[in-house]
């Protein structure tokens, strides 16, 4: 299961898993979008690029989240399609992610619920059996519907 | 570990005691069922339940009185929603992001119109499509006023009076706004650029989520003096506009995650949760923050103005009426802090009052309240489902001295929405709702299904322990006829 959905009363828990952080982050932004659109109803057409920083890896995650959410107002996109780099700067963590995507088709590509922000409330990440075999990362928050 | 424990003070008030990290005690309104629930969810040891929330929210420095909230309380982020706190900026009082939200000014604006309810059942349908097609709704909806940098700035700092300026409205629809829907203390320069580019498009947009459109009419009145200075009766037609300051709010609160982080750190605040990141009041951060959240406050109320013109425009034209006809009842937010003067200990505080999905109800007597409604308090709209009722209620001097004049907005979730959306089907839900009388457009059938009444409390339970408690008022009780969801 590359990501999750995690039950929450007002909104809702995206969980991206992955063998590396990357993929983990990824996984966690396709969780995100399916909250908005169907997923496989969304070509990945068109590519956009975009940085963020943090202090924290977790922290990243939600910078992440809400840099793809200012985007998709900005340009119109829905994403489907997502890479990220991580690398360590200075102190903190910087982000390059690349998303793919089309402009919004409510009716075509099924329009859900607008997403409108990533928050800090349960926001966690664990790495399960380190440099073993089943190696894994997770990382999740709760966005604000 | 915290032990969450309640102790009953009356049928409706709850106390959470005092200890651990606690500077205040929490303070629960609400009826055995409420209390109830509550308990159940905080012992399933949920990764997020209300109940510890509330515990995290007196743990903050400069909290006065108590951790409040409300009966239509359920998780949220940092605070619970239906949490109310108020913080003494002279005693080291902070402003937490969790308290306001990523909604800034999330509200009501309810109209009253002259029409009654056998006037709607007539055009009902033709009613739900025009208000469906004239209303921006929906994921990656767009309004028809479309402002470029300049202009948003304006937004930010004349707030309800710049639609006004452009012909969306009257200015006497100011006088039955919060803050004559204006509110002071912005700075758009505290606002990032993206926050503002954002919301280009967006004024005069509903949103989507638990964002609607609703019309009803007035079924019952329980309070006949309030009732007449507000100008409702039974049978008359209502329209209550449910929404907030759109991406601008939300991109202002996405900006200031990092800086109130840092500044938590900065300055030492112990935090339980992460998402109760803040700042001391009068701290640099803290003071940009709560400009940023000014501006996001005032772009609510223009957002709002401009989609109740939308919406009298739609009703002229489908009944015959001229725009004026259909007057302000009330505009109010949910999702707020506002220095606010209350008296704690007999003494008059300034303090900065959060309200996280509770509604500002100002009974009797406060000077904020328009003329016409000095004598009773404002009106305030709580909003049920959309097949069951809603509430005009309103504030009392109880709930003045004990609440920091504050009461519940709606009925409040009891089922997250992944599992409504595997319980429910929007097409049919449309369908039973019809057959009871209300007809339902929706942006989104998904959407739809996740707005499920049965996916709420019980709005009769939370009107009733809200009313019983004293806190506010039942005024009337409403019932919904036309819902058009983002």
């Amino acid at each position: 299961m590359p990501f999750e959905i995690l039950e929450h009363e007002a909104d809702a828990g995206v969980r991206g898993i992955g063998r590396t952080l990357e993929e983990a982050f990824s996984e966690g932004a396709r969780g995100m979008f399916s909250l908005m659109v169907e997923l496989e109803r969304v070509s990945p057409k068109e590519r956009v690029e975009l940085e963020c920083r943090a202090d924290s890896l977790e922290t990243l995650f939600v910078a992440w989240l809400g840099e793809l959410l200012l985007k998709r107002d900005l340009t119109g996109l829905v994403f489907s399609k997502f890479a990220v780099r991580i690398s360590r700067e200075g102190e903190g963590y910087r982000l390059h992610g690349e998303a793919w995507g089309e402009p919004l088709d409510p009716q075509r590509h099924g329009a859900k619920v607008e997403v409108k922000a990533a928050t800090y409330a349960g926001l966690k990440l664990e790495r399960r059996a380190p440099s073993g075999p089943g190696e894994e990362y997770l990382i999740q928050c709760v966005v604000d519907l | 570990m915290v032990n969450l424990e309640l102790k009953r003070i009356s049928d409706y008030v709850w106390e959470l005691p005092k200890q651990g990290e606690m500077r205040v005690p929490g303070r629960i309104y609400g009826d055995q069922r409420i209390i109830d629930h509550l308990l159940k969810e905080s012992g399933a040891a949920k990764e997020w339940n209300a109940l510890l929330q509330v515990y995290n929210v007196a743990t903050l420095p400069g909290i006065v009185k108590a951790s409040l909230a409300m009966p239509d309380i359920h998780p949220g982020y940092g605070f619970p929603i239906g949490g109310v706190a108020a913080f003494d900026p002279k005693d080291g009082g902070v402003v937490a992001m969790g308290g306001i939200g990523f909604d800034i000014n999330c509200g009501v604006r309810t109209l009253r119109t002259p029409l009654k309810r056998h006037d709607i059942e007539a055009k009902k349908e033709e009613l739900a499509d025009r208000l469906f097609r004239d209303i921006p709704a929906g994921l990656g909806s767009t309004g028809e006023l479309k402002l470029s940098m300049k202009e948003i700035d304006q937004v930010l700092m004349q707030g309800a009076e710049f639609a006004i300026a452009r012909g969306y409205g009257f200015p006497e629809d100011l006088e039955y706004t919060e803050e004559r829907g204006r509110i002071a203390g912005c700075d758009p320069g505290t606002v990032s650029p993206q926050a503002k580019e954002r919301q280009f498009k967006q004024v005069g947009t509903l949103g989507s989520g638990n964002h609607y459109l609703e019309v009803q009419y007035v079924e019952e009145i329980y309070d006949e003096v309030a009732a007449k200075a507000y100008g409702l009766e039974k049978d008359q037609v209502l329209v209550a506009i449910h929404c907030g300051s759109r991406a601008l709010g939300h991109q202002i609160g996405q900006d200031y995650l990092q800086e109130l982080e840092r500044a938590s750190k900065k300055y030492g605040i112990p935090i339980r949760e992460r998402e109760l990141v803040c700042a001391p009041i009068e701290s640099p951060e803290g003071e940009r923050y709560i400009s940023a959240v000014n501006c996001g406050i005032n772009c609510a109320f223009a957002n709002r103005q401009a989609l109740a013109h939308l919406v009298r425009k739609t009703l002229a034209a489908t009944f015959g009426l001229r725009l004026e006809e259909i007057k302000m009842l009330y505009d109010v937010g949910h999702n707020t802090a506002k220095f606010e003067v209350h008296e704690v200990d007999g003494q008059r505080k300034r303090l900065l009052v959060h309200r996280k999905g509770s509604t500002r109800a100002f009974g009797p007597g406060r000077e904020e309240n328009p003329q016409r409604y000095r004598d009773v308090g404002h009106p305030i709209f709580i909003g049920g489902t959309m097949g069951t009722y809603s509430y005009i209620m309103r504030g009392t001097e109880k709930g003045l001295r004990e609440a920091f004049g504050s009461g519940i907005h709606g009925a409040g979730r009891e089922m997250s929405r992944e599992k409504a959306k595997k319980q429910f089907r929007g097409e049919q839900l449309r369908e039973e709702l019809k057959k009871q009388g209300i007809t339902v457009r929706g942006h989104s059938m998904a959407g739809l299904a996740e707005e499920a009444p049965g996916a709420y409390k019980d709005i009769e339970i939370v009107a009733a322990a809200a009313h019983n408690s004293g806190i506010n008022q039942r005024v009337a009780r409403l019932r919904p006829m036309v819902v058009v969801k983002g």
